[in-house]
C-alpha cells in the first residue's frame, strides 16, 4: 500500500474513488488536490447516496424563480418581489459543540439567502434531542437554543417559528436544522454561476483561519462515536457582527450593480465555492492563496483552500469595478481581496505566489464523483425500542394533563422567548399564537406565512406515509393562517445510507415527499441532505424536515390558533381519522410499533383549501391543526391560548370514524382542523370538506365527553401543565 | 420635525425606528462616522448590537463620532431617545444614570410586556439579554424623587430583574430618555400594538 492510499482513506475516500480521481486527472493527486477532492466528493457536498433519489422530486412550478442548484430556492410573491428560502442542517457540529454548531448553522443559512441578493427576513429552526431527563440532552438543548439566539438576535433577523422534539434516538446525534427566508426584488436577484473570462474573483468578509478544516468530511459524512472531543477543532466559530456587516455590504454591492455573481462559503470553503461558481458558468478559476487574508500565519495551501472559517463570500467582479467594490467593503469594515481571475481553462488552478500548488479540471471535481445506488432493506418491525413513562391506569383529566406536560406537546415558550421574533417589523403572528408565522410584506402589498414540520417518530413508524404526513402538516399549518403553499424546502436527516435499514427509510421517505408534493402541486425549490446521523445505539429516527412558504394576500386576514370569543362554536373539519399508531400517547405508554394508516392526500388538500378560504374571508375565529397529542391536546392549546374554557362532545367524530373515545381524544393523523367561530359559518364548510360541530367556547375548564371517556381539567391546571417545560429544560 | 436615527455597524432596529419616526415626522439615518446633526430636531439611538457589543453592551459605541455629537446635541437641550442598545449606549456615555446588566436569568428575553407611565398602561415588547436596570440605592432614590423614572414594568411583568421595576429613565433636564422596551415595535396594530407611538410623541414633546 502506498502512502497516498492511506491518506485518502483518512480523508474519507474509498479506494475506488481514489482510483477514479487518478483516472480523471491522469495522475496521482498531490496533497492540495487530494484535500479538495476529499471534501467535494464527501457525502455532504456531492450527495453521492441521495442525488439519484432526489430526481424524483417535482421542482417546477409557475411561481418558481430559482430551483435546486442555486444557493437557495426562490418563488415569485408578486409586485416584482421574490421570496428566497432554504433549510439546512448543522447536526454533527451541534452534537459536538451545540452553541457554535447551532450559531454557525444559522449563519450559514443566512448567507445562502443573501447570496441571492435577498435580505433575510425570518429564521425558523427544527431541533431534535434525546429525552429531557438526560443531562446531555439538556446541555445540547441549552447550547443550541443559545447559539441560535446569539446569531439571529445579534444580526437582526427574527426567529419566527420552529419546532422541538425529544426522542431517545436523538440522544447522541441531535438535529439542528435552520431555515431562512429572504425578500428580494426579482430583477435584482443574482445567481452563483461565474461569468466573464478575465473577471476578478473577490473574497469578502472574515479572514481565513484553521477553524472548521474538514468539517464537512470529518463531521457531516461519518457517524458520531466515542471520542467526539477530538473533533471539536473541526467545529466552526461564528461571529454574527462580521456577518451583519458582510450582509449589508453584499446587499449594497448588489443594489449598485457591482457584482457579476455571488456565492457563499460554506462546507469545504473556498474549494467548493470556487468549483461551484466555475462549474455553473463553464469557466475556469485561478486562485492565488497568497492573496487570501489569513488570521493565522503559516497556513498550508490546502488548509486555505478547505478552511470553513465563517462569514465569507466569493464574488465575481468586472476588473473596472474592483476598486468600487473594495471601497464599499471598507465602508462596512469588512475585508475584501481580489484572490483570483476567471479563465477559459475549465480548470481550478491553485497558485501560491505564482507557483502552482494544484490543478484540477472543474468537471472532475464537481461532476466526477461516483453516485451510488442504495441497497435498501426494510427493517423487521419496530427497531427503536420502547420506554414507558405513563402508568396504564392514568385516565380522564389527569391523562390530558400528562400529555400536555409531555415534552413534545408542551409549550416551547422557554425556547422561543430567547429569540428576537419581531425585529424587522413584519411579524404579524408570533410563535405559538398561530400554526404558522405570518410576515407582512409592505413592499409587495401582501404577506407570507412560513412553517416547518417533521415528526420523526411517525416517519420511523412508516417512512413513506410519515413523510407524506409531514408535508400535509406543513400545508395544514399554512392553511390555518389562510395561506396557500408556494414552494417547499426540505432537509433529509437520516442514518447511514450504506446500511440497508436507513437506505430503505431514505428511499421510502423521498418517494413519500415526491408523492405529497406532486399531489399538492407544491414544487421543491431546494434542500439539504444530512446522512450518517447515528450514535452507538443505532440510527436516529428518519427525520425529513419540510419548510414551506405560503402566499397570504392580506396580512389583516389571518387566523390565530386560540379561541377568541365566549359562545363561539367549535368544530372538527377535514378527513381526520384518529389512530393511536405512532401517537404521543402510545409513545408515553411504551407501545410504539411499526405502521401508520393510509393517507388520502387529495382529501386533506381539499380540506386545506376550504379552511384557507374560510380564514381569508374572516369566517372562522381560530384555526388549529390537530397534531401531537391528538384532538384533546389541540382543544386544550386553543383554550389555554385564548384563556377560555370549553365544553366539547366528540360523539359525532366517534360515530363518523367508528373509533373509541380514547382514540378520538388522543389519536393522531393528518387532515384534522380544530376551528372556532359562528356555528352557521362552520357548518357551511360541509359543502367542501367533512365538518362536525363538537362544542362551544366558554367557562374556566376544558370539559370533553368522548364515548366511554369523559375528562375535565381546570384551565389553570392545563395551562400550568402545558407551560411546565421551562423547569425541566434548564441544564444542571 | 426631523428625526435622525443613528446607524452603527451591528445596529438591528434602525430601519424599524426610522419607520416609527416617519409616522410622527420626517426621518433619516445618520451613519456612525458622521459628526453633523445639522437640521436634526430629535435623535434616536436605536436597538441592536453596535460594533458587535462583544466588550459590554454600548461600551464601544459610546466612543463613536456620532455619539460624541449626540452628547453635544443633548447638552444643548436636544431631545434624544435611546432604545434598548441605545439606552445602554446613553448609560455608558453618562447621559443617563445607571447601567444595564445581564438579565437576572442570564437569558435573552423577547416578549410583550405592560409598562406603566404614571397611571397609563402601555403594551410594548422587550427583547434583550442585558436589560436589568441597576444603579446604587441612593441614585435610585434620587431619580425617583426627581421624577426621572419614565417607565416601569407593570407588577409581575418585570422581565429581567430590573431594580424597582424600572424600564426607562430620563436625565435631569428631561430631554434625554432611555428605555429597554421597543416602542418602534409597537406602532402597528397588525404587529401587536400602537402604544409605542406615545413614547415617540413624548420625546417630540420635549422639543421646545
Amino acid at each position: 500500500m502506498t502512502v497516498g492510499v492511506a491518506k485518502h482513506r483518512d480523508l474519507g475516500l474509498t479506494d475506488a474513488e481514489y482510483e477514479r480521481i487518478c483516472e480523471l486527472i491522469e495522475r496521482e493527486p498531490n496533497d492540495v488536490e487530494l484535500a479538495m477532492f476529499s471534501l467535494l466528493w464527501s457525502e455532504h457536498c456531492a450527495y453521492k447516496h441521495s442525488r439519484k433519489l432526489l430526481r424524483r422530486l417535482p421542482t417546477e412550478g409557475e411561481r418558481v424563480l430559482m430551483g435546486p442548484g442555486e444557493n437557495a430556492g426562490a418563488v415569485d410573491i408578486g409586485a416584482g418581489y421574490a421570496v428566497a428560502f432554504k433549510v439546512e442542517s448543522h447536526n454533527h457540529p451541534s452534537a459536538v459543540e451545540p452553541f457554535q454548531g447551532a450559531a454557525t448553522g444559522v449563519g450559514g443559512i443566512l448567507r445562502d439567502v443573501f447570496a441571492l441578493g435577498a435580505r433575510p427576513i425570518a429564521v425558523l429552526d427544527s431541533l431534535r434531542f434525546g429525552e429531557l431527563d438526560s443531562e446531555r440532552s439538556r446541555y445540547l438543548l441549552d447550547g443550541a437554543v443559545r447559539g441560535i439566539g446569539h446569531y439571529g438576535n445579534s444580526i437582526g433577523v427574527p426567529t419566527v417559528g420552529g419546532e422541538i422534539y425529544f426522542e431517545p434516538s436523538y440522544e447522541q446525534n441531535c438535529l439542528v436544522n435552520a431555515m431562512c427566508v429572504g425578500l428580494a426584488r426579482s430583477d435584482r436577484m443574482i445567481r452563483s454561476a461565474a461569468a466573464g473570462v478575465g473577471n476578478a474573483v473577490v473574497l469578502m468578509g472574515a479572514s481565513t483561519g484553521r477553524d472548521g478544516i474538514g468539517g464537512a468530511s470529518v463531521l457531516a459524512s461519518a457517524e458520531l462515536d466515542e471520542g467526539d472531543e477530538a473533533k471539536r477543532p473541526s467545529v466552526q466559530i461564528g461571529d454574527p457582527f462580521e456577518e451583519s456587516k458582510l450582509l449589508e455590504c453584499c446587499l449594497e454591492l448588489l443594489e449598485r450593480g457591482l457584482l457579476v455573481s455571488l456565492q457563499d462559503l460554506g462546507a469545504a470553503g473556498l474549494t467548493s465555492s470556487a468549483a461551484e461558481m466555475a462549474s455553473g458558468g463553464g469557466v475556469g478559476i485561478d486562485i492565488d492563496v497568497a492573496r487570501v487574508p489569513l488570521r493565522e500565519a503559516d497556513m498550508e495551501a490546502f488548509e486555505i483552500m478547505i478552511s470553513e472559517s465563517q462569514e465569507r463570500m466569493l464574488a465575481v467582479v468586472e476588473p473596472a469595478n474592483v476598486a468600487a467594490v473594495e471601497a464599499i467593503c471598507e465602508k462596512w469594515q469588512t475585508g475584501s481581496a481580489a484572490i483570483g481571475v476567471l479563465t477559459d481553462s475549465g480548470r481550478i488552478r491553485v497558485l501560491r505566489e505564482g507557483e502552482e500548488a494544484g490543478d484540477i479540471p472543474v468537471a472532475a471535481l464537481v461532476d466526477g464523483c461516483p453516485l451510488y445506488d442504495l441497497e435498501p432493506g426494510p427493517p423487521r418491525g419496530w427497531i427503536y425500542g420502547n420506554r414507558r413513562s405513563l402508568e396504564p391506569g392514568v385516565a380522564g383529566g389527569e391523562l390530558l394533563l400528562s400529555l400536555l406536560a409531555s415534552a413534545n406537546v408542551a409549550s416551547k415558550r422557554w425556547a422561543f422567548e430567547q429569540y428576537d421574533s419581531i425585529v424587522g417589523s413584519r411579524t404579524v403572528r408570533r410563535p405559538e399564537s398561530a400554526d404558522a408565522a405570518v410576515l407582512k410584506l409592505p413592499e409587495a402589498g401582501n404577506a407570507i406565512a412560513v412553517a416547518i414540520d417533521g415528526n420523526g417518530r411517525r416517519v420511523a413508524c412508516d417512512p413513506r406515509r410519515g413523510t407524506i404526513e409531514a408535508v400535509l402538516e406543513c400545508a395544514q399549518n399554512l392553511a390555518c393562517v389562510g395561506a396557500a403553499p408556494l414552494g417547499l424546502t426540505n432537509c433529509l436527516n437520516f442514518g447511514n445510507p450504506e446500511k440497508p435499514g436507513p437506505a430503505w427509510q431514505l428511499d421510502e421517505a423521498v418517494s413519500g415527499l415526491a408523492e405529497a408534493c406532486s399531489a399538492l402541486g407544491v414544487p421543491v425549490v431546494g434542500g439539504n441532505v444530512s446522512l450518517y446521523n447515528e450514535g452507538p445505539e443505532g440510527p436516529i429516527y428518519p427525520t425529513p424536515v419540510v419548510g414551506m412558504v405560503g402566499d397570504l394576500p392580506d396580512p389583516a386576514r389571518s387566523a390565530g390558533s386560540s379561541f377568541l370569543r365566549q359562545g363561539d362554536a367549535i368544530a372538527i373539519a377535514g378527513p381526520f381519522a384518529p389512530s393511536l399508531a405512532g401517537a404521543e400517547l402510545t409513545k408515553l405508554r411504551g407501545e410504539l410499533d411499526a405502521g401508520l394508516p393510509a393517507v388520502e392526500i387529495e382529501a386533506v388538500a381539499a380540506a386545506c383549501e376550504a379552511v384557507r378560504d374560510a380564514v381569508r374571508e374572516g369566517r372562522v375565529a381560530s384555526a388549529h391543526d390537530v397534531s401531537d397529542g391528538g384532538l384533546a391536546c389541540a382543544i386544550a392549546e386553543s383554550a389555554i391560548g385564548g384563556g377560555l374554557g370549553c365544553r366539547v362532545d366528540l360523539d359525532p367524530l366517534i360515530e363518523l370514524r367508528g373509533c373509541s373515545g380514547e382514540t378520538a381524544l388522543f389519536g393522531e393523523g393528518p387532515g384534522g382542523f380544530l376551528l372556532s367561530g359562528a356555528a352557521a359559518e362552520l357548518e357551511r364548510l360541509a359543502a367542501l370538506t367533512e365538518v362536525a360541530v363538537i362544542g362551544v367556547v366558554g367557562g374556566k375548564a376544558i370539559e370533553i365527553e368522548a364515548g366511554e371517556q369523559s375528562l375535565s381539567a381546570p384551565l389553570a391546571e392545563a395551562k400550568a401543565a402545558w407551560g411546565s417545560l421551562a423547569d425541566r429544560a434548564e441544564p444542571a | 420635525m426631523i428625526w435622525g436615527v443613528i446607524q452603527f455597524p451591528g445596529s438591528c432596529d434602525e430601519r424599524d425606528a426610522l419607520h416609527a419616526c416617519s409616522l410622527t415626522g420626517e426621518a433619516r439615518l445618520i451613519w456612525h462616522e458622521e459628526r453633523s446633526l445639522d437640521g436634526i430636531d430629535a435623535v434616536v439611538v436605536p436597538g441592536g448590537f453596535s460594533y458587535g457589543d462583544y466588550l459590554r453592551a454600548g461600551a464601544i459605541a459610546r466612543f463613536s463620532p456620532a455619539i460624541e455629537s449626540v452628547a453635544e446635541f443633548a447638552a444643548r437641550g436636544g431631545p434624544v431617545l435611546g432604545i434598548c442598545n441605545g439606552f445602554q449606549v446613553l448609560c455608558e456615555s453618562r447621559l443617563l444614570p445607571g447601567a444595564l446588566l445581564l438579565n437576572q436569568n442570564l437569558r435573552f428575553v423577547c416578549r410583550q410586556v405592560e409598562l406603566l407611565d404614571g397611571d397609563e398602561r402601555l403594551s410594548i415588547p422587550v427583547k434583550h439579554g442585558e436589560g436589568r436596570y441597576w444603579a446604587p440605592g441612593e441614585v435610585l432614590d434620587e431619580i425617583e424623587a426627581a421624577g426621572q423614572v419614565a417607565y416601569r414594568y407593570a407588577p409581575g411583568d418585570n422581565p429581567n430583574g430590573s431594580a424597582r421595576d424600572i424600564a426607562g429613565v430620563a436625565n435631569e433636564a428631561g430631554n434625554v430618555l432611555g428605555l429597554m422596551p421597543h416602542p418602534e415595535h409597537a406602532v402597528d396594530p397588525l404587529t401587536g400594538s400602537t402604544d409605542g407611538l406615545k413614547v415617540f410623541e413624548r420625546v417630540a414633546g420635549a422639543l421646545v
